[in-house]
């Protein structure tokens, strides 16, 4: 069974729907043993960063997200609350990537939205069949700065992470439920791994 | 590079899509859903779904509909229409859609912006502004249209960014279904007066108007109904012309 994290900073019937677009079934939860059972943890978000980590603390989601050994894919506010820190509310978040969140200077248009290219850097699972120059949906006003992790960018303002990865965790600042037949590969390619 | 977005829009009356839609190997060309895949396909960046339903009574299937539009589009997609509360918009957002667009309800309730900025995030709010030119400056209207409420255009686009909104939508009356072009001066100024995305909408009637629409103001966006609806302009012919023309464009 897949499935997606219930938090108060959710997307999750659109992750949902994508999710059942392509095929599989998936439920939406925060019960501890389905998490830690599952074959892939979905971590959606829309939200804000000190609201979503004080929900998590409160539910001691923190705890069963970062010892998680499925693959997990966390999305948007997902990738950023896998960091160490947000600029978001000045918020310490989970730590799983070593890197930080910062918020957009206000060279241009903040939030960050509509759709936006993404350089893939080097052949990845998560981007398996899909070429290395492609348009996805953004919706954010904060980023991933770029590290070790960094799996794909994007330039806005300044070049960010667009997908990070580190042993079994995945993240995208992008919405791949929300970027048409590009962004069903990208889900497809993570529910395959 | 962020790339400008095409925005086909869809009236829906009573659950249907009204207009006379002109795509011959379309079966039901009234069912939204049925229309909303085929502007996915052609390569539509987002989509907007209007319920100009007349009733709260008759309104109740809305929800519905949305649930369904969700469940079936794979791009990002806003619905407005009749939305006056924190509670109507949660409504829609819960049943899936990505953004909910007000307009009247802003400017009798300004707070209501700050509201669903707060509960929802500013990036679901698109705050819908129609605006009429008289004596030579732009005013705000609401009621479709019909009642004047004397605000200046470009005073209230700041406030509803000040106030949260994550985007606005801006129709100009002077242009809608003009197919004339659209009304670049206002649409540049606002553009300009605000850090947040503009779509444009209002006069869009052929290539050109678009071209010129992006090479000409800062918007982000271009929204148009009957020129996609009636196959007068095809979204992938326009967006390959956009290219020629060294807009970017998905």
């Amino acid at each position: 069974m897949i499935a997606i994290l219930k938090y108060n900073a959710g997307n999750s019937a659109s992750v949902k729907n994508a999710v059942e677009r392509l095929g599989f079934s998936c439920s939406i939860t925060n019960d501890h043993d389905a998490l830690k059972n599952a074959s892939k943890v979905i971590f959606p978000g829309v939200g804000s960063a000190n609201t979503a980590m004080s929900f998590l603390k409160g539910k001691g989601l923190d705890q069963v997200i970062v010892a998680l050994k499925q693959p997990v894919l966390g999305i948007c506010l997902g990738q950023q609350l896998l960091c160490t820190y947000s600029d978001e509310g000045d918020t310490d978040c989970l730590g799983v990537f070593n890197t930080q969140v910062k918020k957009f200077p206000p060279n241009d248009r903040v939030p960050h939205m509509g759709w936006n290219t993404v350089t893939i850097k080097d052949s990845h699972p998560l981007f398996e069949n899909v070429s290395a120059l492609e348009d996805v949906y953004f919706v954010h006003s904060y980023y991933c700065e770029l590290s070790n992790y960094t799996i794909a960018s994007c330039e806005y303002i300044t070049t960010f992470s667009a997908a990070m990865q580190k042993d079994n965790f995945y993240a995208t600042q992008f919405h791949p439920e929300k970027s048409a037949s590009v962004g069903e590969k990208i889900l497809n390619n993570f529910l395959q791994l | 590079m962020l790339k400008k977005r095409i925005i086909p829009c869809l009236d829906i009356k009573d659950g249907r899509t009204v207009k006379g839609i002109k795509f011959l190997d379309i079966q039901d060309a009234g069912d939204p859903v049925v229309l909303a895949k085929r502007y996915v396909q052609e390569g539509a960046d987002e989509l907007v779904f209007l319920d100009i339903t007349a009733t709260q009574e008759k309104r109740k299937t809305w929800v519905a509909l949305v649930a369904r539009i969700a469940k079936e589009i794979n791009i990002p997609f806003t619905v407005g229409g009749g939305i006056n509360s924190v509670e109507d918009a949660k409504r829609l957002i819960d049943a899936g859609a990505d953004k909910i667009s007000i307009n009247s309800a802003a400017i009798k309730n300004p707070s209501l912006i700050s509201e669903l900025a707060i509960e929802l995030g500013s990036q679901c709010v698109v705050v819908a502004i129609d605006i009429k030119m008289e004596n030579e400056e732009w005013f705000v209207f609401i009621s479709g249209g019909q009642i004047a409420t004397g605000i200046k255009a470009l005073e209230w686009a700041k406030q509803a960014a000040f106030l949260g909104a994550g985007e606005l939508l801006i129709t100009s009356m002077n242009n809608d279904g003009t197919k004339n072009g659209f009304a670049l001066p206002i649409l540049d100024a606002i553009s300009k007066s605000v850090p947040i995305p503009v779509i444009a909408s209002g006069g869009a009637g052929t290539q050109e108007h678009f071209k010129d629409l992006f090479a000409q103001t800062q918007v982000s966006a271009a929204l148009a109904a009957s020129v996609f609806h009636f196959s007068e302009i095809s979204i992938p012919v326009l967006k390959n012309y956009l290219k020629t023309q060294h807009i970017p464009i998905r």
